[in-house]
């Protein structure tokens, strides 16, 4: 017998085993042509045919996601951190921040495109723009909701606002920013394929547009395959921070499960 | 020469709203113990936050150790009904916050950290906290976070101890344990001490003088000075006199409540 928590271990892996086995079940099965819908085999085929280009896409793809996210992470924090102690900036930005939040990243494309031209910085801030928001709510949130009796006890004791910000509020805004970051992570490829898929010719979103309009349904699926595989990574790592970094919040000091 | 001298102070928390408490004059000496009761929302955590200077008074003035309180005071440690420790800092962290903000020990905090960190262990050992040094603050049961919480309040050496329902949320016997512990610490080395409560025992146990309050706007209605002899142990609280205290307190809330 298996023990709860192998079961639990291993879940996330029987599941992809189980929904590969049923892909490839139904498209061998229903003999669907591969031009709509590519078998895993023939998407694992077209991966290793394909293999150095598809390297070459995902690296670009992966250090424009990074970049974009590295941007968000530090204008994030610093909005999140001003919106977060005052209240004048609280009210003057948060109309414009969710306004702006709202509107597609799609959309916005075109425009980058026109003041950067096509190419990687379109990339770049796409992922940026669609990621920053989540830190800035976040770290926000962890900083407005503290304790009036704990900024009492520093305030009595004679604290600048600055102490209160370093000793109280930017820790106790940690467990809001890591997982924030969890998101933005996910989000920011997001953008960065997106922007590759409009207007680029490098990285996994441009690869796709290329192989889609040849009919190679299996270069396509491949490349969705890996920027899932892209976002996981990213995800897990940022989520073993969070647990090591602010393992008090979760009541878990070795942040072991 | 008064160290807490309230002068017909009142307090309105937005100008035009009624006054939260209204003509407060009261003085306290120097490593006077005091306390102040009455019922819900009478203003007493106002008059703490008037003593502490984090609020100014709309009318009168409030006098700290001679001077006019304008903002903030430093010399003040403060404990509330919820321990408010930190929760990513040990129980040895947390004691030593005050050391990182107050001079003169934030200035030579670097240089001298071992001797202070000996300072909060030993502080810590007093109140019965030896051995949980660098456990976290929800390791510690209810007790022993505002045993830790009173520590915090007391390791920059404050001239002057606001306890605002510090003993509120615990259980009747370890509420006794720490009147003990205040009251040793008290007596050990004296600093002023302001005490919030709606205990009565608590409060006729621990303070030289209690003062209770009205109904808001909270206006100091009586004063009465506790000519228990000290140091008062637990066994007190079961004698005659101390039993007449409480009930002359106990019925002057009474009518207030009425009222």
């Amino acid at each position: 017998m298996l023990s709860q928590k192998t079961l639990i271990r291993l879940a996330p892996w029987l599941v992809i085993l189980a929904l590969g086995i049923l892909w490839e079940a139904v498209v061998v099965g229903f003999q669907v042509p591969e031009f709509l819908f590519p078998s895993l085999s023939a998407v694992w085929r077209s991966t290793l045919t394909h293999w150095d280009p598809i390297m070459m896409h995902a690296t670009q793809t992966f250090l424009t996601t990074l970049a974009g996210f590295g941007i968000a992470v530090v204008v994030g924090l610093v909005l999140g951190a001003a919106v977060g102690s005052s209240p004048v900036i609280y009210k003057a930005l948060y109309p414009l921040l969710v306004g702006f939040n709202s509107i597609p990243k799609v959309a916005f494309v075109p425009v980058l495109v026109v003041w950067f031209g096509i190419g990687t910085i379109p990339a770049i801030l796409t992922a940026f723009l669609i990621s920053f928001f989540p830190v800035v709510v976040n770290v926000a949130t962890g900083l407005a909701t503290l304790e009036p009796e704990l900024e009492d006890v520093l305030r009595s004791l004679g604290a600048s606002r600055l102490d209160i910000l370093k000793k109280v509020g930017l820790p106790r805004a940690m467990p809001y920013f890591f997982a924030s970051l969890k998101v933005a992570i996910t989000l920011a490829f997001v953008g960065s394929v997106i922007s590759e898929t409009v207007a680029s010719n490098l990285g996994i979103g441009y690869l796709m547009m290329a192989a889609s309009s040849s009919m190679d349904m299996a270069l396509v699926f491949a490349g969705l395959i890996v920027i899932g595989i892209m976002g996981v990574v990213m995800y897990e790592l940022f989520a073993f921070a969070e647990r090591r970094l602010t393992g008090w919040a979760h009541r878990n000091p070795n942040g072991a499960l | 020469m008064d160290f807490v001298r309230f002068e017909n102070v009142s307090l309105a928390y937005q100008p035009g709203s009624p006054f939260a408490i209204e003509d407060v004059s009261l003085s306290i000496r120097e490593n006077e113990f005091i306390s102040l009761v009455g019922p819900s929302g009478c203003g007493k955590s106002t008059v703490m936050k008037l003593v502490t200077g984090l609020k100014p008074p709309s009318k009168g003035y409030v006098y700290v150790d001679g001077r006019e309180v304008g903002g903030p005071q430093k010399c003040v440690g403060m404990a509330f009904q919820a321990s408010n420790l930190l929760p990513w800092r040990t129980t040895l962290q947390n004691v030593m916050l005050p050391m990182e903000i107050v001079e003169p020990y934030r200035s030579t905090l670097r240089a001298r950290r071992a001797e202070y960190e000996e300072q909060a262990r030993a502080l810590l050992k007093r109140v019965g906290l030896a051995g949980f040094e660098n456990k976290f603050p929800w390791e510690l049961s209810g007790g022993m976070q505002q045993r830790a919480s009173i520590c915090r309040a007391l390791i920059h050496k404050p001239r002057l101890l606001m306890l605002d329902e510090p003993f509120g949320a615990l259980d009747a016997f370890t509420r006794e344990e720490l009147w003990c512990m205040v009251r040793d610490l008290w007596q050990e080395e004296p600093f002023t001490v302001v005490l919030v409560t709606h205990d009565l025992r608590e409060a006729v146990f621990l303070a030289d003088t209690v003062y209770v309050m009205s109904k808001r706007p909270g206006r100091i209605l009586v004063k009465r000075e506790i000519d228990l002899p000290r140091p008062r142990d637990l066994e007190v609280t079961y004698t005659e006199p101390f039993a007449a205290y409480v009930h002359e307190l106990r019925e002057h809330i009474g009518h207030i409540r009425e009222s």
